[in-house]
């Protein structure tokens, strides 16, 4: 295994990034900086690469990420969520949709450590076997709308112009869409209980957001004497998007996504309790905290449980989250 | 995005029946406790109480849902009034009314009734008011309370436009008469006659109707001092009002709330003093929160689930089956848990509000309305187990917290049955999307129904709902024996055999089950420390005029 | 910077005609609304007509928003289902809005900026732990919890505030449902503000501002804070626009009658003028705010410039 490149030295042509004064002052200083980066990353090359492959920066990531322990104790808890996803019955052995009356609202008890909901059904199943449902609308709610913003903003900013003009209005009409307006036309039709549908409304409203956030990134980013720098010698757009902006504009995308993924879950509990979202007899963190939330003065047990489930979901993201972009952020290193 | 985590539902389509007396709960923030106080028992200070906007403009015929009701209630005084405490048609503002036949009837109105701004109310008072309420031209939603009056069909055609513009059956016979003819037999017809839509109107009504409709005015003890949309309705006492209820309080302000809780907290917070519909979520902590200022009265509304008849898996021949599920439910559990005494386990198809006399006969319903889950599955099975398999309940779930019970009885289905997913939840999200699959005949299985009374009579509990083709025969049930035995009772002049024919009707019900009764529901409120004689009437609605503040 | 000005105020013309055509098809697709208003009885048909003719409801969907349309150019929205004029729906409930969402948007940039920053320079440190703790709970605890808790605590327990706003709807009671509105997109900010300023803190101009002998809270405020606020302002300017129509819950935990209420009512009752007429106000608030945005890239970063 190729040993890491060299620690980064505290020198500013490792870091060409923002290096101008915010005055923005000079084209001396920019030309320079414009050198500076072409020289440091021809001899960075070099130096590094021992077997003479180019390294990118996206490698070095992954390099960087596995020695991080923030990564690894987020990628360890969402494993464990996938597992308990797809297999509920490994750590719980009641039924999540049996539930008995006469236990409203009812404390723990022995086989039921979490008590009981409004309806008599066990907490404790129903908490496990909701994150499948959760899990999933979450992370793919959230891959697609950060995958299909990211795109559209990322265009639209790097482009500008005409391109810009007709993604961002474009990204305008979605944003106006109320989502109970949207989720009571577009899921009222759908009878199929997956989740699917729930996940593509999701996406279908959730992008524009992304999408700004995304684009204002991009210009940023596009400033930076570096791209500056890359688009005179000539790169391709592609290359610039990939190895100069897309790296530098990531975090905030990052950010925003892992806590929407947390709201996304929620989301989900909006439209359930509309009646378009998850039919019935699907069991879901969202459900089951919308149900809890009326009750919080009576039965604050039947609130604590889903919404914690929920919380460490959302933690192990936004420390993976964490991870990447620092991973992404040469001048960590 | 971020959207709503979790909208509670707001009343939608609140609506005559039961969608509206569950969403009751709107009203606005007080001026409420403190400020305004005065009073001190003699009979000048002003009470807040909760309100929700309502969704028609206040014209009487055109009111069909609690909130208006509760204005018009205030505002007006028609020919008969309802006993707040026991539902009885009491002569108000009739001298009397009188018929040989049960068809053709001379009404007296009382003289000396004014309205408000003065006008004397007469005989034409009532019938220009009916007239405009028939007439197709104005559109109104009540326009079929009149429609047993002869000549309703010229005026109000299924198609078409109308060949008259007054209906033939209404004739001013004197300063204080006029003659009803009706196109059948209806004997307790004058007892329908406490209902809104029958109120008088004054000329100012026909004269300016855009400035009456800002300021309604009425002949009731109470008289509309302003009225801001959406916000707040300022009624005080009417100091010349004649009647014998005149108003023990100063006057009311309506506040419009946009959920039931914020009225209640209000409440709790000494901001408002009285909120005419407690919360579900709050129905737990309600006696320790409020004590003895918390009212829980019987009300005339029955929650059923109905069955569609046009569908052959629920229909024809499938009385076990409806009654298998009617077994299966566990009412006594869902009321004590879920509505903690708010609601009663039904055994009829009417209301205890009827009173023994008028025709509530608990048992009716017999066994079948026992929850009984091994009895429930041995029927079910008989009848070839469920359609398919499986089951849906399905309602609105925008308006009430009607999500909470259908899950509890399809999950005590579920618990009869012995299977997990065999019943499940069908929740439809807007109160028009339901009515119209509703009227577009598209249920699956057993919906939600229910009935809000427009007057304490056994006849208005039965007729529009399973009468053949009746109005709100949702699941278009159609019996002969039914049907002959209402026309019976209706035909009957002696109220007590008209009561027992309409028991005779209810018995078809029983063997049928075209809908299964679940339970009563009652009217609940909380007032505040400064009131005092606050009851709530049948219709749930509470009996301002005798309220006392201080 | 005038012309592209300009420009952008042109593209909002097709933005509304499409962003209204949609929300029109939207509202008709939820169905017919007249037998609602019937409640539970079949509505009888002939009244049914009538209402529907009046509402303009038995034209073809094209003639409706063409008539529509025709009436907003006229200054006439329609009217809601209670005889209510659209347009006096919107000069209530509008303002109250706007005080409210101004009140949000100024609480999630002063504390979720400060928060954010603190965070981000003490990172690692207990204080940055703390706050993703708070961030958790935020996102996971429902608005309504939050706001019915914190209702309950200040307006009832301990009696400091109304439980409810009054019609009036002044800044002062607006104040608490302002912090719960705020709450999500605080957590926002902050992790933004946070993750800007972990990246930028290593940036040689703030080392070369140091270096020079500035004061901390200059360097801070001056060079680090102002070039980690474009995420930042991009975020609020997404958020206006969510915060003023998806205000629902807490405007009916606090019985406050804006927009969000409003729309809520409009939709679920199917009701065609109030929601297309709300919702194109809001997609102008919320183009309007995208242009503000946009503008202040170009004076936080003096490199973007708009031709």
């Amino acid at each position: 295994m190729p040993e890491p490149p060299p620690p980064a030295q505290p020198s500013p042509p490792q870091n060409p990034h923002e290096a101008v004064a915010p005055t923005g002052s000079g084209g001396a200083a920019d030309l320079a900086m414009t050198e500076a980066e072409t020289l440091e990353g021809g001899g960075r090359t070099a130096a590094g690469n021992v077997h003479n492959k180019p390294r990118s920066l996206w490698s070095d990531a992954w390099r960087e990420l596995r020695r991080n322990p923030v990564f690894i104790i987020s990628a360890a808890l969402i494993l464990f969520l996938v597992v308990i996803s797809l297999w509920p019955q490994l750590i719980v052995s009641t039924n999540p949709l049996h539930c008995e009356l006469a236990k409203s609202q009812a404390g723990r008890e022995p086989g039921h450590p979490f008590g009981f909901d409004t309806q008599g059904c066990d907490v404790y199943a129903r908490t496990v076997y909701g994150a499948r449902a959760s899990v999933t609308v979450g992370i793919c709610a959230t891959l697609g709308v950060a995958l299909l913003g990211s795109l559209v903003g990322g265009l639209a900013g790097f482009f500008g112009g005409w391109a810009d003009a007709l993604l961002s209005r474009a990204a305008d009409i979605f944003f106006g869409i109320p989502v109970i307006l949207g989720g009571l036309v577009f899921l009222s039709v759908v009878t199929s209980s997956t989740v699917w549908p729930v996940v593509g409304f999701i996406v279908l409203l959730g992008w524009p957001q992304i999408a700004r956030i995304a684009r204002g990134a991009v210009i940023t980013a596009k400033q930076h004497d570096y791209v500056q720098a890359a688009r005179a010698l000539g790169a391709s757009n592609g290359r610039m998007l990939l190895r100069h902006v897309a790296p530098n504009a990531v975090a905030p995308v990052i950010v925003v996504a892992t806590i929407a993924l947390g709201t996304y879950i929620a989301l989900e509990a909006t439209l359930s309790f509309l009646g378009v979202g998850l039919r019935p007899p699907t069991v879901s963190w969202g459900i089951d905290i919308s149900n809890a939330a009326a009750q919080i003065r009576n039965a604050p047990h039947m609130l604590l449980w889903p919404a914690g489930a929920l919380s460490l979901t959302v933690l192990a993201f936004i420390m993976l989250g964490d991870a990447v972009r620092d991973a992404l952020d040469p001048k960590l290193r | 995005m971020r959207g709503v985590t979790q909208a509670r539902p707001q009343a939608a389509g609140r609506a005559r029946r039961f969608a509206c007396a569950a969403a009751v709960a709107l009203a606005a923030t007080g001026c409420g406790g403190g400020g305004n106080g005065g009073g001190g028992g003699d009979g000048t200070g002003i009470l807040s109480s909760s309100w929700g906007d309502p969704q028609n403009p206040l014209e009487p015929a055109n009111t069909n849902e609690v909130q208006g009701g509760k204005v018009l209630d205030m505002i007006f005084r028609g020919l008969k009034r309802y006993d707040p405490e026991t539902g009885e048609a009491k002569n108000m503002l009739a001298e009397k009314i009188e018929s040989d036949d049960s068809q053709n009837f001379t009404v007296t109105v009382k003289k000396g009734w004014k309205f408000s701004n003065g006008e004397p109310v007469t005989a034409k008072s009532f019938v220009d008011a009916w007239n405009y309420g028939a007439h197709l031209d104005n559109a109104q939603k009540n326009a079929y309370f009149f429609e047993y009056i002869e000549g309703y069909d010229e005026v109000h055609p299924e198609e078409g436009d109308p060949s008259a513009k007054t209906l033939s059956g209404l004739k001013v016979t004197g300063g204080q008469t006029f003659t009803v003819k009706l196109n059948q037999k209806f004997s307790t017809w004058p007892e329908t006659l406490g209902y809104n839509a029958f109120a008088p109107l004054p000329k100012a009504f026909f004269d300016d109707h855009d400035a009456w409709v800002k300021k309604p005015v009425g002949n009731g003890p109470y008289q509309v001092e302003s009225y801001q949309k959406g916000s707040v309705m300022k009624l005080r006492k009417w100091e010349d009002y004649k009647g014998p209820d005149k108003a023990r309080n100063g006057g009311v302000d309506l506040k419009v709330y946009t959920d039931n809780n914020a009225a209640y907290t209000d409440l709790l917070s000494g901001n408002l003093d009285l909120a005419d519909d407690i919360p579900a979520a709050q129905l737990k902590n309600v006696e320790s929160d409020l004590g003895d200022r918390y009212i829980n009265e019987p009300a005339g509304i029955i929650q059923t689930l109905a069955f569609p008849f046009y569908d052959k898996g629920w229909g024809e021949g499938k009385e076990k089956l409806r009654q298998g599920i009617s077994r299966a439910i566990d009412r006594e559990k869902i009321t004590e848990q879920i509505y903690h005494g708010t609601r009663t386990p039904a055994s009829d198809w009417t209301s205890p509000v009827l009173g023994e006399k008028g025709g509530y006969q608990a048992g009716i319903c017999g066994e079948f309305c026992d929850y009984d889950p091994k009895a429930a599955k041995k029927l079910i099975d008989e009848a070839g187990g469920l359609p398919g398999g499986r089951m849906t309940l399905t309602s609105n779930v925008d308006t009430g917290s009607h999500r909470v019970w259908l899950d509890a009885a399809c999950n005590s289905i579920n618990n009869a049955l012995g299977k997990d997913k065999a019943c499940t939840v069908n929740p439809v999200g807007t109160f028009a999307d339901y009515r119209n699959q509703i009227g577009d005949e598209r249920m699956t299985g057993p919906f939600r129904a229910g009935w809000q009374m427009d007057y304490p009579l056994i006849q208005n509990f039965l007729q529009p709902l399973y009468y053949t083709n009746a109005s709100s025969n949702d699941g278009k049930w159609s019996n002969k024996e039914f049907d002959k035995l209402v026309d019976e009772a209706n035909a009957e002049r002696d109220t007590e055999k008209a009561v027992r024919k309409f028991q005779d009707a209810e018995k078809v019900l029983a063997e049928q089950m075209p809908a299964i009764p679940l339970w009563y529901q009652n009217g609940s409120a909380g007032f505040s420390e400064r009131l005092t004689d606050v009851k709530l009437n049948p219709f749930s609605v509470p009996v301002y005029d005798q309220i006392k503040v201080g | 910077m005038g012309r592209y000005v300009i420009r952008r105020l042109l593209q909002m013309i097709p933005v509304f005609i499409g962003s209204t055509f949609l929300i029109f098809i939207m509202v008709y697709a939820l169905g017919d609304p007249v037998a609602a208003l019937f409640g539970d009885r079949a509505p009888d048909p002939a009244t049914a007509a009538r209402i529907r003719a009046e509402l303009y409801l038995d034209q073809p969907l094209w003639k409706q928003y063409l008539h529509y349309m025709g009436q907003i150019f006229r200054g006439d929205f329609g009217t809601a289902f209670n005889g209510q004029p659209v347009l006096d729906l919107m000069v209530t409930a509008f303002p109250i809005t706007i005080r409210l969402t101004l009140i949000a948007v100024v609480i999630e940039m002063i504390i979720g900026i400060v928060l954010g920053v603190v965070s981000g320079l003490r990172r690692g440190r207990s204080v940055d732990t703390t706050l993703l703790f708070l961030t958790l709970i935020v996102i996971s605890v429902p608005t309504f919890v939050t706001g019915y808790l914190l209702q309950f605590l200040f307006g009832v327990k301990w009696g400091i505030v109304r439980p409810s706003v009054s019609t009036d709807a002044t800044f002062g009671e607006l104040l608490l449902p302002g912090v719960v509105l705020a709450l999500v997109s605080l957590a926002y900010v902050t992790r933004l503000t946070r993750t800007s300023i972990v990246e930028n803190v290593r940036g040689d101009y703030v080392r070369t501002a140091r270096a020079k002998g500035l004061p901390r809270r200059r360097v801070i405020v001056r060079h680090l804070l102002r070039n980690s606020l474009i995420p930042v302002v991009t975020f609020i300017g997404t958020d206006i626009g969510a915060l003023m129509g998806g205000a629902i819950v807490t405007e009916r935990i606090f019985n406050i009658h804006g927009v969000g209420f409003q729309l809520y009512q409009g939709i679920l009752r199917n009701n065609a003028p109030t929601v297309v007429g709300f919702v194109t106000v809001l997609v102008i608030v919320f183009l309007l705010a995208n242009l503000i945005v946009d503008l202040l890239y170009a004076v936080l970063d003096p490199r973007i410039r708009y031709a």
